[in-house]
């Protein structure tokens, strides 16, 4: 089988498989987010921490819950990497660095897993474990929160009620993260995935060199790490590590995990809103993008313009040799198009082009498909945008979802879109104004310029994948990535909340024919092209000094 | 703009959505005036272009070149556009005003002091009409111009309203009914009339006008604040963003001057639209008001543009004024010539508009030549309410006729019988919401029936292509009428309308207005009597009639001042027409930002990356000459959008899936294709000017 067929018969059991699970996975998420009943394990819970599972809160108190949670989690995983010598399964490492805990706390709690130290010679079992991987579950339920909040403010009419957080947490958690990552890491294991408490082993290598090599709870943190869309890997290396990511096989798994959830979320959405067609249509454009990426980097990758690739017959600098072209670009664009951020191949290594579209499908907005939750009600809110420009060409005051477009969502939906590319551009332009980040860059020219900017879009989209070559652990950059990744991911959560809570106030409208239908090709082309335009105008200039300017 | 073309041509009044070239001129001492910042300020998107051309000025001072020099004066070009848009729009309300104002000179009014009793004259003084207070009574002769707005208490008159109206032909107002009031500046043609002076000095309908047509107390419609936020944060997106790219490009070996990091962000932030938006805003109410239609809020225009169901009444909305007859029956045994002639004897002397029909009739359609059979001794028979018949007595014989009960009772008392088919055919009629009359003679003292007339309401012609229209843009029709509900039902079908309220009373329309907003739908009606104030009031767009009392027209969020029902419907295009306007030219701002970017940024960049020359897909001539032809052409398409900003963009009533499609291939695609024309065109020149190649 040549290398072209492969990859196409990957993409294919790829999307079979994620179409085989869309419906069932996504009724059963609508079916947790809307039912009335506890389970006895749930119930438990809600007894210790306080918690009436009945009621329900307003917009501004679901936002408090949300951010005095995470708060809370940033505190708690800063304390556990400072206090590290004197835990249990600390393998011997020392404290972690304020900077660099600061940067790693706030990375696992905002879903970003953005890594700037190498896994296996900074943090213990114990760290590991009970800090990185338990975020990694909270971040993902909290972001499907988020995304369900906003739902209800679709469907609800004339209340400020949208939901109650720790119960949505609780049963995001319970019911769907647990189980499905249990099953997750057993298949893992059978592929060949490590999973051990292991001190690391002390070996002589063949030229005679020591190597310690650190195994570990590695299949059970990869599997919430994908499913999760998290993408902080037990080991530097991450998914390119055989232990994290041993075959090819394993490999489609962890792009199909990745893809998994926000993937089914369109169907929760759609089921949620009583309109099946809108979720069909948020899923289109999702798949759309990325479908369009995926086609691009691989083009890109394989057709390897320029003078060293030529000679040396392949892109496969940064490339693991058992995934090929193929399987890194079809991994590549899923993580970064899911906020997950794992890797499996170095982006920094990709051509000039192919990083470029790395780059831009973050700076899309995490919407292809985007993270659990996040990537939801990221493509909702352009929605909105693209419905009331649109909606106006229609004569009517813009509506969606049979809710009106007034200067209070334009405001939120504003302030939303604003959020990410002022963190983006601001962050970088600081960065690349002074000597000293400047310094930390491994590269001149146009890829130290990308650098640079990967940097800060993976931060502020809460990506966390790194192009390599930027020696990040500096305390330039751990403060201000870590600034950006809280501003990145609780300023967009909290005007998504004010949102929904707007929504929900109003009363719903009826359809009619002169109501925009936001189904339909017209409406996934007209939204498919203002997410791509609203990216590109923002982001077209500093693209074109740095992929651009050493791609063409 | 076919659908309104009907009721533009009105005299005195500025043509609706024509730019005429030179108010291109006279605006522009006005546009100059308004670069002053304070004004600027209300504008953020242009205030950025106005912040960004001091800047470049500044530039061009310290390090003068033609390029610098060339891109500073376009910037204030750009500035200069977008004011003389406003202004023109602001120019075209303020000729409308100046002829207000000449109906609002200062009259003298007759105050009554104390009224007539018993056949004594009313005292009078002399007051000016700025004098008058709420609640005066005033005397107003023929020749005499009204000092206020007013309920006209006593008398009948006929007023010349072409003031504001632009209507020549005189109205009749009395009191009583509603078709009471009068409106300060019109003038009383014949008669004497009492008016009551309902409207405080200053606070008149004729200030109203003025005000709203000068624009002065134009605020801005909830979806107007909403597009301007949004414009607002795509200017601080691009501002973001060519603030950024300077260290960029001092990294890159490339640091960019003040004049092109200006123009790149006045290229990109969406200077169309801003310099627009007020514009079309103007414009749209002022297409309104060439409409005779006075809108009283922004919020009331938009309202109209989301209404999802049209409450319409029937006589004169749907229906022709008055019934008339469709065709004669005839009882079995009686030819229908003999039926027709009787009818129309019968009618001759009836002025009503149905005694007319039924002369027309028999006349068209059976040959029944009129006048050709009555003598000088025919005497007719005036209706009367108690015997609800009329007719007319000829020596041979007398014809009689009227509503069946009533001709049946004087057929029996004449010896006569009326058949079973004769009822039988009274009652189809009723059941198809017809009016029977039945005709019946009495030759000798001996009486028959000889047939019955059915009267019908007249749908107005198109009227049901015009609520097709409504249903496909997803507008709810549902008439009103005091008809019967079976004669409401076949009028509604044959006219096309979703539902029908019959027998309605102001309760019941109140009723339905809140049972249809209660499910979020948006409500229009129009009214003219008091009666029908309340239900004004709760509507969301409330077109009160002109001619109607003064409570309705308090009621009411809208003035018709033609008194045209029907209006309601284009009240209802011109207002979707607005929204339409203004999202397309937003798409077409935005989509523009495209081609700019590959003039521009290749420009830029390409002396330290070459290899960016591929972006350069216009391939413009050089640098300098794609950054000034990308200004140039951002300036000149503010002014040549104008003329569209101003007659609003082509609207023909559709579904909003189609209407989508067409406005988005039109101003979306065109707006990303457009600019690559014409920068194109204009760096073919911009090259041969020296110093810029």
């Amino acid at each position: 089988m040549n290398d072209t067929t492969a990859g196409l018969l990957q993409a294919g059991v790829l999307v079979a498989a994620l179409a085989l699970c869309y419906r069932p996975l996504g009724s059963y998420l609508t079916r947790v987010l809307t039912s009335e009943r506890d389970l006895r394990v749930e119930r438990a819970m809600y007894r210790v921490v306080g918690v009436d599972p009945r009621s329900d809160q307003r917009w501004q108190t679901y936002a408090a819950s949300l951010l005095a949670f995470s708060g809370v989690g940033v505190l708690a995983l800063y304390a556990l990497q400072r206090t590290q010598s004197h835990l249990p399964l600390s393998l011997g490492f020392g404290n972690v660095d304020p900077a660099l805990a600061f940067n790693t706390a706030v990375s696992f709690v905002t879903n970003t897993n953005w890594q700037a130290y190498s896994g296996e010679s900074t943090m213990g079992h114990v760290v590991q474990m009970s800090g990185l991987a338990v975020q990694n579950f909270i971040s993902a339920a909290v972001g499907i929160c988020v995304a369900v909040a906003l739902i209800r403010g679709f469907v609800r009419s004339r209340t400020d009620r949208l939901g109650n957080f720790w119960v949505d947490l609780v049963r995001i958690i319970v019911r769907v993260l647990l189980p499905l990552s249990v099953l997750a890491a057993i298949a893992l294991i059978l592929m060949g995935a490590v999973q051990n408490f292991s001190g690391g082993e002390h070996l002589t290598t063949l030229a005679g060199q020591h190597q310690t090599i650190t195994g570990g709870p590695v299949a059970s943190q990869e599997a919430i790490k994908e499913l999760g869309t998290n993408g902080g890997g037990f080991y530097n290396a991450n998914s390119a590590h055989p232990f994290e990511n041993p075959t090819p096989l394993s490999n489609i798994l962890e792009i199909f995990l990745l893809l998994l959830i926000p993937v089914a979320l369109t169907r929760t959405f759609g089921e949620m809103v009583e309109d099946k067609r809108q979720g069909y249509a948020v899923l289109a454009v999702m798949t759309t993008l990325w479908a369009s990426l995926v086609v691009a980097v691989t083009t890109f990758e394989v057709h390897h313009s320029g003078t060293a690739l030529q000679a040396a017959g392949a892109a496969m600098e940064g490339k693991e040799t058992r995934f090929g072209e193929w399987s890194s670009a079809l991994f590549a664009v899923s993580t970064t198009g899911t906020s997950t951020g794992a890797v499996n191949s170095f982006h920094s290594s990709y051509t000039g082009l192919g990083g470029g579209a790395l780059l831009f499908n973050m700076g899309l907005g995490e919407v292809a498909p985007g993270g659990t939750g996040s990537g939801l009600y990221g493509i909702l809110v352009l929605a909105i945008m693209a419905v009331f420009v649109a909606g106006l060409m229609v004569g009517r005051t813009p509506e969606y979802l049979r809710k009106k477009i007034t200067a209070r969502e334009i405001k939120l939906v504003s302030l939303y879109i604003l959020a990410m590319p002022m963190i983006v551009l601001t962050g970088t332009g600081i960065a690349m104004a002074f000597p000293g980040p400047r310094s930390s860059m491994l590269n001149h020219g146009p890829h130290g310029l990308s650098e640079v900017l990967y940097a800060f879009m993976s931060a502020a989209n809460n990506n966390g994948s790194a192009f390599a070559g930027l020696s990040a652990n500096t305390s330039f950059f751990n403060v201000a990535l870590g600034i950006a990744m809280l501003l990145g991911r609780f300023v967009p959560m909290v005007l998504v909340l004010a949102l929904g809570g707007a929504f929900a106030r109003q009363q719903r409208i009826p359809e009619t024919p002169g109501t925009l239908p936001t189904h339909g090709p017209l409406f996934v082309g007209l939204l498919t092209g203002v997410t791509i335009i609203v990216a590109g105008l923002t982001f077209f200039p500093v693209l074109a000094l740095g992929p651009f300017a050493e791609g063409l | 703009m076919t659908t309104l073309a009907h009721s533009t041509d009105q005299p005195a009044r500025v043509a609706a959505g024509l730019l005429d070239p030179r108010m291109l001129l006279t605006s522009l001492p006005d546009s100059v005036r308004k670069l002053d910042p304070r004004v600027m300020m209300r504008n953020p998107v242009m205030f950025v272009v106005e912040i960004g051309a001091v800047f470049s000025t500044c530039t061009a001072v310290t390090h003068p070149s033609v390029f610098a020099w060339s891109v500073v004066v376009w910037l204030w070009l750009t500035v200069l556009f977008a004011n003389l848009a406003e202004a023109v729009a602001e120019g075209r309300g303020k000729a409308q005003a100046a002829t207000l104002r000449r109906a609002k000179t200062e009259t003298t009014a007759h105050r009554v002091v104390s009224p007539a009793t018993d056949g004594v004259a009313a005292v009078t003084e002399d007051v000016m009409a700025s004098d008058l207070r709420l609640g005066d009574v005033v005397v107003v002769v023929a020749g005499q111009v009204i000092p206020g707005d007013g309920d006209i208490v006593e008398g009948i008159a006929s007023v010349d309203e072409s003031a504001i109206t632009g209507e020549s032909a005189p109205v009749i107002r009395e009191s009583g009914g509603d078709r009471s009031s009068v409106t300060g500046g019109t003038r009383v043609l014949s008669d004497r009339v009492l008016v009551q002076i309902t409207a405080r000095p200053g606070e008149s309908f004729i200030d109203r006008m003025i005000a709203l047509v000068e624009g002065a107390s134009r605020q801005k419609t909830p979806n107007e604040i909403a597009l301007n936020i949004l414009l607002a944060s795509l200017t601080i997106v691009f501002v973001a963003t060519t603030a950024t790219l300077q260290p960029f490009a001092i990294y890159s070996g490339s640091p960019q001057s003040v004049v092109v990091l200006v123009a790149l962000l006045v290229c990109l932030i969406p200077t169309t639209i801003g310099a627009l938006l007020s514009a079309i805003g103007i414009a749209g109410m002022d297409r309104l008001v060439q409409h005779n239609v006075l809108a009283m809020s922004g919020r009331a225009v938009e309202a109209a543009g989301d209404v999802n169901t049209l409450l319409l009444d029937k006589t004169g909305t749907i229906t022709l004024g008055n019934r008339q007859a469709a065709v004669f029956i005839p009882v079995p045994g009686v030819e229908i010539g003999r039926l027709a002639g009787a009818a129309q004897l019968s009618s001759l002397a009836d002025e009503t508009p149905e005694g007319r029909s039924i002369v027309v009739l028999a006349e068209s359609s059976y040959g029944v030549p009129a006048g050709s059979r009555v003598g000088s001794d025919a005497v007719f028979v005036p209706f009367t309410a108690q015997t609800r018949m009329s007719g007319v007595d000829l020596p041979d014989r007398q014809i009689r006729k009227g509503a069946a009960a009533s001709v049946g009772t004087w057929v029996r008392e004449q010896g006569g019988a009326a058949g079973p088919e004769l009822s039988r055919t009274v009652d189809e009629i009723s059941t198809s919401g017809g009016t029977p009359l039945v005709v019946a003679e009495s030759v000798d003292g001996v009486a028959r029936a000889l047939g019955v007339i059915h009267l019908k309401d007249v749908v107005k012609p198109g009227m049901a292509a015009r609520f097709a229209q409504m249903r496909l843009m997803g507008i709810r029709t549902v008439m009103i009428t005091g008809d019967n509900p079976l004669t409401a039902q076949a009028i509604a079908q044959e006219a096309g309308l979703d539902d029908f309220l019959a027998e309605a009373t102001p309760e019941d329309k109140m009723a339905l207005i809140k049972k249809e907003q209660e499910g979020g739908r948006l409500v229009a009606m129009t009214g003219d009597g008091t009666n029908d104030a309340p239900a004004l009031a709760q509507a969301d767009v409330g077109v009160a009639m002109n001619s109607g009392t003064s409570a309705a027209k308090e009621a009411g969020n809208m003035v018709d001042l033609d008194s045209d029902p029907t209006k309601l419907i284009e009240i209802v295009e011109i207002c979707k027409q607005l929204l339409i306007t203004r999202g397309a030219l937003t798409t077409f701002s935005i989509a523009n930002d495209v081609a700019k970017y590959f003039a521009i940024i290749p420009a830029m960049f390409v002396g330290v990356f070459p290899s960016l020359q591929r972006l350069n897909v216009m391939h413009l001539d050089s640098p300098e000459s794609a950054i000034l032809s990308a200004v140039i052409f951002n300036a000149l398409i503010i002014i040549g959008l104008i003329p569209l900003a101003l007659r609003g963009v082509r609207y023909t009533p559709s579904s909003a899936g189609a209407m989508l499609r067409r406005n988005l291939a039109i101003y979306g695609l065109g707006g990303i294709v457009a600019p690559f024309v014409g920068i194109k065109l204009l760096d073919l020149v911009v090259s041969r000017i020296p110093g810029i190649s």
